[in-house]
């Protein structure tokens, strides 16, 4: 394998394929990248076993070939040559080092085989449709706050992301929870999504989804079957295993009848909890709400820093109310609404609260009170 | 030479040593040249849950008394007359009889010795506010700055302290009095009962020197077992082994073996000290073999925990069940639940589905329930999905207070009953 390539373009397929790679792998191949050059382009792949992702590039070939080597040392290296350099890379006669020149900087690099390399099956993936940039950027930004954390509660580490009926029409829904909030947010059922099982894409990938989401324009292509999900943005595509797992039936958990609803400027709410939780404890973060008609008093107390309260001019016809939140939670969720106006609908003090923006009848929040 | 009469209180004493004090002729007296500047205190109540039996009955005073559940416990405290048997506490209960079978058996009282040991810490609190509880019984003072306020230096404040607990409480405690945590713990246990000891700058690294290592805090009959194995059976030989070799071979302890062993304990008095764990446990009467009657006994237990975490505002991270095999071999199984948990049902819950695996042909004679990594309770935020939580929380929010107004057995579970019925 010999081959030129613009510094640039290595750069930024390398930025793209080396966040997959873990910094420490027990299994030594994980750590590498694998290059192979054919046809005038440089394909990039690296996986951790959950995820892959293949990056393509123009290059000019001298001799074809294919290797692997520590993705992140290239990188590194990659990152500190100058602007403009031609980078080229060739195998060393007997195979067992990569050569790295540019200029007047030479590098030799440790390579693996690369038949062990891993690859994900290349099989059918039976779903497929296209969505829009913008579309998933908004599912998985609206959402992925409440992705839990736990590893105990495997099943709610992903984006929860189906097909559902919302007043009748078909919508791709995506749904993330941790068991103490929820966020659900939908938009219009891509065409070829009909039939597409409910999937958990993991948390991993959604970040790197969401790397690469704006560095596209257009559709993306998805395609996915029970057990994988793949994203195709033109040069690149994610290939992510999805949870094995069932999703809770949140539907359960999302509050039909709570009729006691507060109007906030979202705004003006959310420094308000920001201004008051500055008294909560490091550990709650609890913060206290107190309805009454038009009227919001925020409150937190501790016994080590003091106690803080703020009132607020609401719409709130309902009678008095008390309850209290994780101002964490609160604040992650005002920064949802897009709109001037949010909306809180509570039933009693122990119950969930489902949380709207007004503007965005698309986007729903549930969040679970905490004893005050 | 600073000399302290602890009967008079006076400490302007010419007196021989050996001599009694020259004022009241008292024989009880401390002597010591740091005795005015010292003020780290451990105070510790001499064989409290008997001597509070024999305080409340006259009868028992020359009796050897062993406070214990029957025959089946372990003795949980024994006076220092049943001592002179070789009893000692937390020795199981047929061993203690077996060594002393005039032994008389009393029922411990909890409620009783808590009441106790708040009038003690009361009467603490009138003389510190640094006060750190180790237990119902013992608990470490930090008198520093004390003098500017009384007048008097720590000694002085303490002689008066102990012959206030004494005469208005009726138990008698012992005082170790130093300049570190560690001192302070070894001095109170040299002249119990009712005893005054002081380790100073001066003599507390000599005098550890020939002591057993196992005199350290934090060296428990394990470390004691490695430590003798590689040549270490005394203090002194501690300090022979560099700091950097000690957390080598023994880990983080290695630093306080260390520091130990040169008289050093930068520890301070802390009074917020957070309570680590709660746990209950019951030895029965004749050993259990089914899951059912095992599950009877966990009930109760549950709730009395359950009870404890509530009181104190906590939930728990991991909860233990324990079960000893009538072998006496001890099983622990842990759990560690999503969401911390403070409900007695939840506990309950957790911990079943365990008993029943455990409960598979094999005899056991107790059980018991723990709770670890406590965390405030406000912090435990309930569960969406736990719509059954929550309609268990209501319940026992409500049986909480019905308990409060009416009492502890104003109403409870179906499983309760069945062992009531039993007993």
């Amino acid at each position: 394998m010999k081959l030129t390539i613009e510094r640039s373009t290595l750069l930024s397929a390398l930025g793209h394929v080396q966040n997959v790679v873990e910094r420490r792998n027990t299994i030594p191949i994980l750590s590498n990248v694998l290059m192979t050059a054919a046809d005038g382009l440089l394909a990039f792949t690296a996986t951790d076993l959950d995820l892959a992702i293949l990056e393509r590039a123009p290059v000019s070939i001298g001799q074809g070939g294919a290797t692997t080597t520590p993705a992140h040392t290239l990188y590194d290296i990659v990152r500190k040559l100058p602007e403009g350099a031609q980078v080229e890379l060739a195998l060393t006669k007997d195979q067992s080092r990569l050569t790295l020149t540019a200029g007047r900087s030479s590098f030799t690099l440790p390579v693996l085989p690369r038949e062990d390399f891993p690859m994900m099956p290349d099989d059918d993936l039976p779903h497929r449709f296209k969505v829009s940039a913008e579309d998933l950027r908004r599912l998985v930004d609206k959402t992925r706050f409440a992705i839990s954390t736990e590893e105990t509660r495997y099943y709610l580490n992903g984006i929860y992301l189906h097909a559902a009926k919302s007043n009748g029409i078909a919508m791709l829904r995506a749904v993330a929870t941790d068991g103490h909030r929820l966020a659900q947010v939908e938009s219009p059922l891509p065409e070829g999504a009909a039939g597409m099982p409910g999937v958990i894409i993991p948390r991993k990938a959604i970040a790197e989804l969401r790397r690469l989401i704006d560095q596209a324009d257009g559709a993306i292509e998805v395609s996915l079957s029970d057990t994988r999900i793949r994203f195709g943005f033109g040069n690149t595509v994610l290939t992510s295993k999805l949870i094995d797992g069932t999703f809770p039936d949140y539907q359960r958990v999302i509050p039909t009848d709570n009729d006691k609803v507060l109007e906030v400027d979202r705004k003006r709410f959310k420094d308000a909890v920001d201004r008051v939780s500055t008294i909560s404890t490091e550990k709650s973060r609890s913060i206290k709400l107190s309805l009454g008609h038009d009227k919001l008093q925020l409150s937190a107390n501790s016994p080590d820093s003091g106690s803080a309260s703020e009132e607020l001019d609401v719409t709130f016809p309902g009678d008095t109310i008390e309850i209290g939140f994780n101002s964490r939670y609160l604040m992650d969720i005002a920064d949802q609404v897009d709109g001037d106006v949010a909306a809180l609908a509570f039933s009693d003090a122990v119950s969930p609260t489902v949380i709207r923006d007004l503007a965005d009848e698309r986007a729903l929040y549930v969040l679970m009170p905490m004893r005050v | 030479m600073r000399i302290l009469c602890r009967d008079c209180g006076r400490d302007d004493l010419e007196t021989p040593p050996g001599g009694p004090c020259p004022h009241c002729g008292a024989a009880r007296l401390i002597r010591h040249p740091e005795l005015a500047t010292l003020s780290i205190a451990h105070l510790d109540c001499d064989a409290f849950y008997a001597t509070i039996e024999k305080r409340d009955n006259p009868a028992l005073a020359n009796e050897p008394v062993l406070v214990g559940g029957r025959e089946r416990g372990v003795v949980m405290a024994c006076c220092y007359i049943a001592r002179r048997f070789g009893v000692r506490s937390a020795m199981p209960m047929k061993r203690a009889l077996d060594l002393c079978p005039q032994g008389v058996i009393v029922k411990p009282d909890m409620g009783k010795y808590r009441d106790v040991s708040r009038q003690v810490k009361a009467l603490m609190e009138e003389v510190t506010p640094a006060i750190e509880p180790l237990s119902l019984d013992e608990a470490f003072l930090d008198l520093t700055g004390t003098q500017a306020l009384s007048g008097l230096y720590p000694a002085q404040l303490l002689v008066d302290l102990q012959r206030r607990i004494e005469r208005e409480i009726g138990i008698t405690v012992s005082v170790g009095l130093s300049f570190n945590k560690f001192l302070a713990k070894i001095a109170s246990d040299l002249e119990k009962p009712r005893g005054f000891a002081v380790l100073g700058r001066t003599d507390a690294i000599d005098f550890l020197t020939d002591k057993p290592v196992k005199i350290l805090w934090g060296v428990g009959p394990a470390l004691d077992a490695r430590l003798a194995r590689d040549g270490i059976m005394r203090v002194g030989e501690l300090r022979a082994v560099p700091e950097s070799e000690l957390v080598a071979r023994y880990g983080r302890i290695g630093h306080r073996l260390a520091r130990f062993a040169l008289a050093q304990d930068d520890r301070r008095v802390s009074s917020e000290h957070e309570s680590k764990s709660i746990s209950a446990e019951t030895t029965f009467l004749d050993d259990l073999r089914d899951a059912e009657p095992l599950l009877d006994r966990l009930w109760p237990l549950c709730e009395r925990v359950s009870r404890q975490l509530k009181d104190h505002g906590l939930a728990a991270r991991t909860i233990t069940l324990k079960m000893k095999t009538s072998a006496f071999r001890i099983r622990t199984r842990s759990r560690t639940p999503a969401n911390p948990v403070h409900l007695a049902s939840d506990l309950f819950a957790l911990v079943e589905s365990l008993v029943r695996k455990e409960a598979t042909g094999e005899r056991f004679r107790l059980i018991g329930i723990g709770t670890k990594e406590l965390a405030p309770l406000d912090t435990a935020a309930p569960d969406l999905f736990d719509t059954a939580g929550r309609k268990s929380a209501k319940v026992e929010a409500t049986m909480d207070a019905l308990r409060e107004r009416f009492g502890r057995d104003a109403v409870m579970k179906g499983r309760s009953l069945k062992v009531e019925k039993k007993r």
